[in-house]
C-alpha cells in the first residue's frame, strides 16, 4: 500500500504522481536559482530588527516601574522573542539561509532564544517531524506525547484532562518544545540509552539555565530596586511568545482538512509521494505580510513542508504556483483564517479527550474503522527510514 | 589599553545579557567591524595600480593581528549576490604592530569574476570578511645576506610587502629581483620599484616584458643573475614557470634554496583510492575516483558544498569526516580518524567514507 491509494490520491496515475513531483521541483530549481542579493537582505534587516527591538525592550525595562515603560518594554521584548524564534531561528536552522556561504546564518551553528537546545531542536523537528510529517506512529508532533490529537490514537482516561493539559502546553509552552526530543515515555519505561539521556539532559540544563538566569535573574537585578516589574515583564514577554508560537504551530497540522497517514501508507514512498503528502498533511492560514512575518511564514505551511530549506520570504510567491498546480489535479489545499484554523484544533482537543464513541470525526474523509489503533510510544532513529535531502541541516557535535 | 582591560572577562560577563547570542552580535549593528564572531574589514580605499590592478587597503577589525609575516596571504569573503565567495590574496603592505590598515593586491583575471568584482566593484566603505594572514612564503627573520626574487605578473605582491619590510628597516641586503610582466603598463608597482632601486645600493630589478622579450627561460638565470645558485630564491607567478624554475633548481642540486608561492593548487600525484562518498546529512552518495576532490564530487551530486579558495587555503570548505579515509591530494596524507576536520577542496576519497554533510 502507498500514498497513492490515499482516497484524495485514487483519481491520480502513477505518471501524474510523478508529474506532480516534476513540477514541484521546477518551482524549488526556480527560487533555488533566483536567491539573491533582496533576499540576503531580507533576513539581515530582519536580524538587525529584532535585535534593535530585544535591545529596545531590555533598555527601556530598566525603568519598568512606570507602567508605560513596562507595557513597550515586554511588547518589544515579546514581539523580538517570536520574530527571533519564529522567522529567524526556526528558519535558520532549516538551512534556509545556508546558500549565502554565511557562518553567522547558518544551521549548522544557530542557538535560538528558547529553551530547547538547537541540536535536538534539528532531530525532533527537521528530521522526525519534517520527514514523518503526521505519519501515526512515527510523527511525534502529532499531539507531542502530551494531547491525543488522532482519533486511530488509544483512548486513555489520562486523556479526560486534556484541555487542562493543552492550557498548560500554551503557556509552558518552550520547556514543553525543550523536553520535547527526550522522548519521556521512552525514559519512564526504562528504555532510553542512559548515555544519550544524559548527554540531551545536560544540553537542555546549560541551555535553560542561561535562558532563566538571563529573564529572571540578570535583567531583573539590573533594573535594581524595580527588579520585581522587570521579572513580571520578562516574563509576560515569554508567556506571550509561547501562546503565541503554540497557536501558530497547532494551526499547521491540526485543523481538520491536515489528514493522517499510516506506517503502511509510506512504504517505499517515491520523492513525488512525499510531496504529495506533505500537502495533504499540512494547512495554511491567510493574513496579512505582517501576521505572515510574525508567524515566521508558516501560514505557508505547506509550502513551507514542501520546500522546508527554500528562503521563508518567497513562500507567498511559491504558495500562488502550489495552489494553481493543486487545482489543476484536483488535490484538496487546505487553508482558512487563523481563528477557524485554530478553532477546530481547539474543538479537536477537547472531542478526542473522550473516547471515539461520543463524538464524531470532523475530518472531510474519516479514518476508515479498519485502521489498526496506534499504540503509544515512538519509534527510535533506527527503526526509521534515513534523512531526506531536503530537511534542512541537522548537525550533532561529537561528544 | 587593550593590555589592562580584560575583554575576555568582559565580554563574556556580557554574554550573560545576551545569550544565546554573543554581545558581538549586538555590537556589530552599531558598527560591523565590532566583532571578533567572524573577521571583518572595512575598505577604507581602492587605489588603481595598473589598468586591469588595484590595491585595496582594509581596516580590519576586532580580533586581526597586525603582525603578519612579509609574504603571508588574507583570505577575503565578499557578498556577491547575497553569497559569500572567498579568495586569498598576498598582503602588498609590510607588517607594522601599530598599524590600522592592510593592504591586498588584485588583478582581475579574465575568468575571475571574483577578482573583477574587487578591482571594479568594490565601493569604499563595503564591509568584507577576512581570514588571517597565513602561508610559509615569508622573508627570514634576520633576512640572508643574499637573495633573489623571481616573480611575474601579479606575484609580484608578496615580495613587495618583503621589499617594503627592508626598506622600512633600512637594511636592504644583496637583493636582486627579476619581474616579468606583458608589457611595462601592466607592471603593477613599477613606480615605487624604481624609487627603491635608487634608494637602495643593495637592491638591482631587471624588468622584462615579455609580450615583445619573451619569457625568461630557467637557462637565462646565469645572465641574469650568476650567482643565484648561492642566494636564497623567493618565486611566485604562473604555475608553468613555478614548475621549470623547480625543475631547473632541483637539477643543479640547489633545490633547498627555493621557495616557492603558488597562487593556484598543484595536486600531487598522491591520489586516492577512490570510493563512494556518503553525504549523511542530505542522503546522496556518489562514486568519486581518487583524483576528484570531494568537493568536486559532493558538487556533482548536487549537495549544497560550502567552498571559498578552492585551493586549500581558506578552509571555507571544511567538513566533518564521519567514517572512512580521504587523502590529502597536496601531500598524500592521510585523514581517517572518526569526525575528523577535513579540507574537501584538496582531497579525495580513500575507500569508501561519510560526511557530516
Amino acid at each position: 500500500m502507498a500514498i497513492s491509494d490515499v482516497r484524495e490520491y485514487t483519481h491520480l496515475t502513477d505518471e501524474e504522481v510523478e508529474q506532480i513531483g516534476r513540477e514541484l521541483d521546477a518551482i524549488r530549481a526556480e527560487v533555488e536559482e533566483s536567491r539573491g542579493a533582496a533576499d540576503a537582505a531580507y533576513i539581515n534587516r530582519m536580524i538587525k530588527v529584532q535585535r534593535g527591538l530585544a535591545f529596545a525592550g531590555r533598555v527601556t525595562l530598566l525603568a519598568s516601574h512606570r507602567k508605560p515603560a513596562w507595557a513597550a518594554g515586554a511588547a518589544m521584548l515579546g514581539v523580538a522573542k517570536i520574530l527571533e524564534n519564529m522567522e529567524i531561528g526556526h528558519n535558520v536552522m532549516h538551512g534556509q539561509w545556508d546558500w549565502m556561504n554565511d557562518p553567522e546564518i547558518h544551521s549548522s551553528n544557530w542557538e535560538w532564544d528558547t529553551a530547547q537546545p538547537a541540536e535536538q531542536w534539528k532531530h525532533s523537528h527537521n528530521y522526525v517531524h519534517h520527514q514523518f510529517t503526521n505519519v501515526l506512529g512515527h510523527d511525534n508532533d502529532i499531539g507531542y506525547g502530551i494531547l491525543r490529537m488522532a482519533r486511530e490514537q488509544k483512548w486513555h482516561p489520562a486523556n479526560l484532562g486534556q484541555p487542562v493539559y493543552n492550557a498548560l502546553l500554551a503557556s509552558l509552552f518552550q520547556w514543553g518544545v525543550a523536553l520535547h526530543d527526550l522522548d519521556i515515555e521512552a525514559i519512564r519505561k526504562g528504555k532510553k540509552d542512559p548515555k544519550e539521556m544524559k548527554r540531551q539532559l545536560g544540553q537542555i540544563w546549560r541551555k535553560g539555565r542561561n535562558q532563566v538566569l538571563k529573564d529572571y535573574v540578570v535583567y531583573p537585578a539590573l533594573s535594581g530596586p524595580h527588579w520585581r516589574t522587570t521579572l513580571t515583564a520578562n516574563a509576560t514577554a515569554n508567556v506571550t511568545r509561547n501562546l503565541w508560537s503554540y497557536v501558530i504551530i497547532f494551526c499547521g497540522h491540526f485543523p481538520d482538512g491536515a489528514m493522517h497517514f499510516t506506517e503502511e501508507e509510506i512504504e517505499d514512498e517515491t520523492r513525488a509521494e512525499w510531496y504529495l503528502r506533505q500537502i495533504l498533511g499540512a494547512a495554511n492560514f491567510e493574513g496579512g505580510p505582517l501576521l505572515h512575518i510574525m508567524s515566521g511564514n508558516l501560514g505557508y505551511q505547506i509550502e513551507h513542508h514542501l520546500f522546508p530549506d527554500l528562503p521563508s520570504n518567497r513562500y507567498g510567491e511559491i504558495a500562488v504556483k502550489v495552489r494553481a498546480l493543486c487545482d489543476k489535479y484536483d488535490i484538496p489545499y487546505t487553508i482558512g483564517p487563523l481563528h477557524k484554523q485554530y478553532g477546530q484544533a481547539l474543538r479537536t482537543i477537547i472531542k478526542l479527550s473522550v473516547p471515539n464513541g461520543f463524538t464524531t470525526s470532523d475530518k472531510p474523509e474519516p479514518p476508515s474503522p479498519d485502521r489498526a489503533p496506534v499504540e503509544r510510544g515512538r519509534k527510535s532513529d533506527a527503526e526509521r527510514p534515513s534523512r531526506r535531502a531536503e530537511l534542512g541541516g541537522w548537525s550533532r557535535k561529537a561528544s | 589599553m587593550a593590555g589592562t582591560i580584560p575583554w575576555e572577562r568582559v565580554r563574556r560577563a556580557g554574554s550573560k545579557l545576551t545569550t544565546p547570542l554573543h554581545p558581538d552580535d549586538y555590537l556589530s549593528l552599531v558598527n560591523p567591524l565590532w566583532s571578533t564572531r567572524e573577521l571583518r574589514g572595512r575598505i577604507e580605499e581602492v587605489v588603481p595600480e595598473t589598468e586591469d590592478a588595484a590595491t585595496l587597503v582594509i581596516r580590519p577589525g576586532w580580533g586581526w593581528r597586525y603582525d603578519h609575516k612579509p609574504g603571508q596571504y588574507v583570505g577575503i569573503g565578499v557578498q556577491v549576490e547575497g553569497k559569500y565567495q572567498w579568495r586569498s590574496y598576498s598582503v602588498s603592505s609590510a607588517p607594522k604592530r601599530s598599524g590600522r590598515t592592510i593592504a591586498i593586491t588584485v588583478r582581475a583575471m579574465p575568468e575571475g569574476l571574483l577578482s573583477s568584482h574587487l578591482v571594479n566593484g568594490l565601493a569604499p566603505g563595503t564591509i568584507v570578511r577576512l581570514a588571517l594572514p597565513e602561508g610559509d612564503f615569508v622573508l627570514p627573520d634576520p633576512p640572508p645576506a643574499r637573495m633573489l626574487f623571481l616573480v611575474a605578473g601579479s606575484g609580484v605582491t608578496p615580495v613587495m610587502s618583503m621589499l617594503r619590510t627592508l626598506d622600512r628597516r633600512g637594511s636592504m641586503p644583496d637583493v636582486v629581483m627579476h619581474y616579468s610582466s606583458p608589457t611595462a603598463e601592466r607592471m603593477i608597482f613599477r613606480d615605487e620599484l624604481d624609487r627603491l632601486e635608487e634608494g637602495h645600493e643593495g637592491l638591482t630589478v631587471h624588468r622584462l616584458h615579455t609580450d615583445t622579450e619573451g619569457m625568461l627561460a630557467p637557462a637565462d638565470l646565469d645572465r641574469v643573475c650568476p650567482d643565484w645558485r648561492e642566494r636564497e630564491t623567493w618565486a611566485c607567478g604562473p604555475g608553468p614557470m613555478l614548475d621549470a624554475l623547480s625543475e631547473h633548481f632541483e637539477a643543479e642540486g640547489v633545490a633547498e634554496r627555493l621557495h616557492l608561492e603558488r597562487f593556484s593548487l598543484k595536486l600531487g600525484d598522491a591520489g586516492g583510492e577512490g570510493g563512494t562518498i556518503s553525504f549523511r546529512n542530505s542522503g546522496k552518495t556518489v562514486d568519486a575516483d581518487g583524483a576528484t576532490t570531494v568537493l568536486e564530487a559532493g558538487e556533482q551530486a548536487g549537495v549544497g558544498m560550502p567552498y571559498g579558495c578552492r585551493m586549500g587555503i581558506c578552509h571555507t570548505c571544511t567538513v566533518t569526516l564521519v567514517s572512512g579515509a580521504v587523502r590529502d591530494l597536496r601531500n598524500g596524507e592521510e585523514y581517517a580518524q572518526p569526525n575528523e576536520q577535513i579540507q574537501t577542496c584538496v582531497t579525495a576519497a580513500a575507500g569508501d567514507c561519510t560526511l557530516d554533510i
